[in-house]
């Protein structure tokens, strides 16, 4: 029998039982949209993270003082002194992979506006920071160098402190004070929003010139920080090592003596959290995938329930010609048809499905060819996985039994 | 109802080699065995038989004689245990599953006692069936299957399903499926069983003008009366042939039809 006719039977025999048909169709159809779906969450989940990563500053390392233990107490993070600016010159000449880093410093301080004050971070650091960390501003714009070298009394603004102390007002050209010390506002930074890696606020700061903050509020000379950006994304891993040992030569490290300092490498966080994404992409489309499987077993019962029902059938056609294949054949049709009907009623629900998602959610709108090619196939493979034992069985009736058949 | 409809036959053009007179179905010593758990059940016991072109033969028998087994074996449904089967000269004792399959769909009709169409599914498509089978393209498909059921008078319902015609008119439409490849022979497996007496003769009527065409009809009944519309009649018994005689004082449905009460359908 030719394709089209074989078609047209399977159409056949699927609308005389149109309610079974759906149900069994309705398998795939969540099997296929929980595939498409979950990997559509999986991957715009991923792809936010990669964006707020990148977000954070362009191939950037993070070079933190370390933490020191003094009889027995740990200070934790940035306690040591060693980190100097001297030590940043040395990282932008010496070391071949980086492109730029800013010395940083930081602490905490309430800042006062007229009738309003907010407390906050205050950083200190020269105007390279906002080339590395490509934070751009709606308003105002950076200090100059000059400003660093006569630790000049100018603030740039973080978002979440315009908002709490400028409400209505533009910030630039008007004074704030931190403790006894006035500060005219020049920028305002675009907000930037939570940090994936640090989790905090990083809008909630004002940044200074770094002499200022050392000199005239903390009076300590050495750095918290530095950020560094390197030349390119896969050179990132270089500067981290050449930074690593620069900084071990420069602050006299004997070997197997612990880092004074860490390097951190935002490349690979970002390979981490893409990692964990792709993981929970994984888990997340082999849940889906199981009930796929479980759809694919719906259209095995299915058709052995039709084979058994169709007996009659069966022996009438083999009687008149129908060879074994044809009967095979006719019975993998209708497998796959359904399969492939729901498979595509399952690409539609999952892909509205991902939308619905991703617009609540706020994530870029992820549904990728790749899958719902490979859920068409899948679902093809599976019409024709669990359509073909029904199908042989269906070939293998004996005609004269199945003539007898009631 | 309208049965004298006179249509030409689609009855296969015998091969050249071929006479009115040729053999069409030759067995030499059948025999059939089956396993039946413990013990072997002989269905058939040595059955050697000719059947000649344009023959109309009445296989008789009581229940485990053996008939059904022989009539399997005719219909290309059955294998024997042992012996030989030639239509039209073609051993298909030997054949492969696929290529009985073709024979069965090219050389042989079959009409069943339980009519046997597809539910469903139009007179038309019903009929059209074998030729689905056969690979013959859509148009001729359909004249063929339309010529058949003309032939068989039911050529104005060929769009009506099984559930809307009367016993004896799906009995037509197997009959027409049974001729829409033009095989060399019909194989009738009681097909007056289910119907009553008026509408079997009327399907005896369609056979016997069938066989007048010169096609070569196997009947299988329990029923005397049909028989003595045939023109041979077999009977078996214990998986073998007790007798073999031609029918005398052979029946016309034509004529009976005339002295039978009409009865509405």
């Amino acid at each position: 029998m030719d394709l089209l006719s074989t078609l047209r039977v399977a159409f056949r025999a699927l609308a005389r039982n149109k309610m079974r048909s759906i149900l069994t169709m309705l398998g795939i159809i969540i099997g296929v949209g929980a595939v498409i779906a979950m990997v559509g969450i999986g991957q715009g989940a991923g792809q936010k993270v990669q964006s707020q990563i990148a977000n954070l500053g362009s191939n950037m390392l993070f070079v933190s003082s370390g933490s020191m233990n003094r009889g027995g107490l740990n200070l934790g993070w940035g306690a040591t002194k060693t980190l100097v600016r001297a030590d940043v010159a040395a990282i932008v000449r010496e070391c071949h992979a980086v492109a730029a880093a800013a010395p940083g410093t930081q602490t905490s301080a309430q800042v006062v506006y007229e009738n309003d004050n907010w407390g906050t971070r205050i950083t200190g650091t020269t105007p390279e920071y906002f080339e590395i960390r490509t934070w751009a501003f709606q308003s105002g714009a950076a200090f100059t160098e000059e400003d660093v070298t006569n630790a000049a009394n100018v603030a740039v603004i973080g978002e979440t402190v315009r908002k709490n102390l400028f409400a209505t007002t533009d910030p630039v050209g008007k004074t704030i004070r931190v403790g006894n010390l006035p500060f005219v506002v020049i920028g305002v930074l675009v907000a930037k929003g939570q940090s994936p890696a640090m989790s905090e606020d990083q809008d909630d700061t004002i940044i200074v010139p770094l002499t200022t903050l050392q000199k005239k509020i903390t009076g300590q000379p050495w750095l918290r920080f530095v950020m560094v950006s390197a030349k390119s994304r896969s050179g990132s891993y270089a500067a981290q090592q050449q930074i690593q040992a620069l900084l071990r030569d420069r602050h006299r490290i004997r070997p197997k003596q612990p880092d004074d300092f860490t390097v951190r490498n935002l490349a690979d966080m970002a390979d981490l959290a893409s990692e964990a994404s792709k993981v929970m992409t994984g888990l997340l489309a082999s849940i889906a995938g199981v009930s796929l499987l479980v759809g694919g077993i719906g259209i095995m019962n299915i058709m052995l329930v039709s084979v058994r029902e169709r007996t009659r059938e069966i022996g009438i056609r083999m009687a008149i010609g129908a060879t074994e294949s044809d009967v095979q054949r006719q019975f993998l049709t209708e497998a796959v048809v359904m399969s492939l009907i729901g498979g595509a009623v399952g690409i539609a629900v999952g892909v509205l499905a991902s939308l619905t998602i991703a617009s609540t959610a706020g994530w870029p709108i992820l549904v990728s060819g790749g899958a719902i090619a490979g859920a068409a196939l899948v679902a093809m493979a599976i019409g024709i996985f669990f359509g073909y034992y029904p199908a042989q069985k269906a070939a293998r009736i004996d005609p004269i039994e199945a003539l007898r058949y009631e | 109802m309208n049965a004298h409809q006179t249509n030409s036959l689609p009855v296969a053009e015998p091969p050249e080699q071929f006479n009115r007179d040729q053999v069409v179905i030759q067995v030499e010593d059948l025999h059939k065995t089956y396993q039946l758990g413990e013990t072997q059940v002989h269905a058939l016991r040595g059955v050697s038989l000719e059947i000649r072109r344009g023959e109309f033969v009445a296989i008789m028998g009581a229940s485990g004689s053996g008939k059904s087994t022989f009539m399997n074996i005719l219909g290309c449904l059955d294998k024997p245990s042992s012996g030989r089967y030639l239509l039209e000269g073609v051993d298909v004792s030997s054949l492969e599953k696929k290529q009985l399959a073709g024979i069965r769909n090219r050389k042989i009709g079959f009409v069943f006692q339980g009519f046997n169409l597809l539910a469903r599914t139009t007179a038309l498509e019903n009929t059209e069936l074998p030729t689905l089978y056969a690979r013959i393209d859509k148009d001729e498909r359909h004249r063929r299957a339309t010529d058949a059921l003309k032939m068989v008078g039911l050529g104005d319902r060929i769009d009506h399903f099984p559930s809307q015609l009367s016993g004896g008119q799906q009995q037509r439409v197997a009959i027409a499926r049974a001729l829409v490849n033009r095989p060399s022979i019909l194989l009738a497996d009681e097909p007056t069983g289910n119907l009553d007496s008026r509408t079997s003769v009327e399907v005896m009527e369609i056979l016997q003008r069938l066989n007048d065409q010169g096609l070569t009809i196997v009947l299988v009944t329990h029923e005397h009366d049909i028989a003595q519309f045939t023109k041979r009649s077999i009977v078996f018994r214990d998986g073998k042939i007790r007798r073999d005689e031609p029918i005398v004082n052979r029946g016309i449905a034509t004529e009976s039809l005339k002295a039978m009460p009409v009865l509405e359908e």
